[in-house]
């Protein structure tokens, strides 16, 4: 089932920051986020916030544009963070282990349209676009899989 | 087996930790210059032109491969036997995983094949120690490490021993340029493109924040200077409908500009921490391939000047990934008496200095697991 895109606008990279600390404790092995948006949209900030507040500790978290993933132990689940931008084909997501993590790790991807069809269809899409106003961002949600539907219902910034 | 009083050792360096394959041969003996006899890269800047960005080896198939044939060429330029061989040293981490793999599966090989020992070597290390291997610079050195994935400023005190003053918090000065040169129609990779249409430009057009740079300590941040830079170019393109060459220009000097004046602010500081412990000859190194901007060359000799402190910038070839290094850092933990087994583990993630806090920004809090 399709749902309507959720539309929330971002005042800060703070909100931004806030938006993925509350989603973070609810994510958990197998749940996949992709992040879309040009550069500077605030992908990477975005995932280091989510991170940061799983691991519940001080670490760092480098962008992945040059490791092309980089992987973090939360708790019982791993998590990934890649940035596919450098790929050149979907062969090289199963390369890196990708696919695999899918199942049984938490991922963040930016630059998810390398995926082509390898794009898990549970995934939920996030894409950041950045306004007019310095700082603010509007953010777009969508998914298919229902079980975002119940983690998404109490995010919402007025 | 450890070096004695007047003994030479010969080791064999593998790296593939990131998109090159690489293997050397390092020599040494007691009380002269370490020697590269042979040092071979294969990487595929050839063919990142060709596609217009760079292109990661992922394959750790390719590696493999590649390895094989660095090896058989290091040997071959060196003139050396593997029997002459004294240790195998190889990168462990940290790196992208299939490669280090790749590696350390082949220095294994190689180690029990011959029966001599085995060296596993942080990749940061390797670059970190390099001013000793070029200009034996002695211990405590400032290192500054600049690159397209890292940023660190740190005081080498030991082939194991680093104490990390700060670094970047969001994206390496190396990955900036790459992505302004991305923003701006450049060619990959973006350092020497966004430098040399920078020659032409005005450094002042356009004010660019220097992020961090009221905050104490030597944390940097350049993650919010590819957003001005978007915003900057998006106001011109909406205003004329699209960038001149001089815009192009003015957009690169200011940027780079900005770059330098953060690195420069940031390596004075810690140039302070540094000189606090008295070295009897004060040394900043740096290395990385962003070591090869002369902007932020210039303005590094700039400070170094102020604080009577030698500058010191390895060759380019041995300021970006190659094996030599690797080799050399082996040696210098071989001779301090370190050895690995069969067990030696490939690390995605190794810092160089464990008791660092993590990098975060907004005040550092807890320590690093």
């Amino acid at each position: 089932m399709s749902h309507a895109p959720l539309n929330i606008t971002l005042n800060s990279p703070d909100q931004t920051a806030a938006l993925a600390q509350t989603l973070a404790p609810k994510l958990g092995a197998g749940d996949v986020i992709l992040l879309t948006g040009d550069i500077g949209a605030g992908k990477t900030h975005f995932a280091r916030s989510l991170i940061q507040a799983r691991l519940g500790y001080a670490e760092d978290v480098p962008s992945p544009t040059f490791t092309l993933v980089q992987t973090y132990e939360t708790g019982d689940t791993n998590l990934w963070h890649a940035d596919l931008y450098r790929l050149t084909s979907p062969d090289e997501v199963v390369e890196l282990g990708l696919t695999e993590a899918f199942e049984d790790a938490i991922c963040l991807v930016e630059w998810p349209d390398r995926l082509a069809e390898l794009a898990p269809k549970s995934a939920l899409s996030m894409t950041l676009k950045m306004t007019e106003t310095p700082g603010e961002r509007q953010l777009s949600l969508s998914w298919t899989d229902d079980k975002w539907s119940a983690r998404l219902r109490d995010l919402s910034f007025d | 087996m450890v070096l004695g009083m007047s003994e030479t050792l010969t080791i064999l360096g593998l790296e593939s930790s990131c998109d090159d394959t690489a293997a050397a041969i390092v020599r040494k003996s007691t009380g002269t210059a370490p020697e590269i006899l042979s040092s071979v890269v294969h990487g595929q800047n050839d063919l990142h032109a060709a596609f217009g960005g760079v292109v990661p080896e992922i394959a750790a198939r390719a590696h493999a491969e590649k390895l094989d044939i660095s090896v058989e060429e290091a040997l071959a330029e060196s003139g050396i036997k593997l029997s002459e061989i004294d240790a195998i040293a190889v990168t462990a981490g940290p790196g992208l995983i299939g490669g280090v793999l790749s590696g350390v599966m082949c220095a294994k090989g190689l180690a029990a094949g011959l029966g001599i020992p085995l060296v596993g070597v942080n990749h940061l290390a390797g670059h970190a120690l390099t001013p000793r291997l070029t200009d034996q610079v002695a211990y405590p050195y400032l290192m500054l490490l600049v690159s397209g994935g890292h940023c660190q400023f740190l005081i080498a005190r030991g082939p194991d021993e680093f104490t990390r003053l700060g670094g970047t918090i969001d994206d390496a000065p190396g990955e900036a340029f790459d992505k302004t040169a991305r923003l701006l129609g450049l060619p990959q990779p973006g350092g020497p493109s966004v430098e040399t249409v920078a020659r032409s430009g005005d450094p002042k057009r356009f004010a660019f924040p220097r992020p961090l740079m009221d905050r104490p300590g030597c944390d940097l941040s350049f993650s919010g200077l590819k957003t001005a830079l978007l915003r900057a170019r998006d106001a011109i393109i909406a205003e004329k409908g699209g960038l001149t060459e001089q815009d192009r220009a003015d957009l690169c000097a200011s940027f780079q500009e900005a770059v330098v004046d953060v690195l420069r602010k940031k390596t004075e500081r810690a140039l302070k921490e540094y000189l606090a412990l008295s070295p009897d000859n004060p040394v900043l190194a740096v290395a990385g391939g962003v070591a090869a901007n002369s902007a932020i060359r210039a303005g590094l000799e700039t400070v170094c000047a102020k604080y009577q402190t030698q500058f010191t910038a390895p060759p380019l070839k041995l300021c970006t990934d190659n094996a030599a290094m690797i080799a050399y850092a082996g040696l210098e933990r071989f001779q301090a008496g370190h050895q690995d087994d069969m067990h030696l583990a490939a690390r995605p993630r190794w810092p160089l200095d464990k008791r660092a806090p993590a990098m975060l920004g907004s005040g550092k809090k807890g320590a690093k697991a």
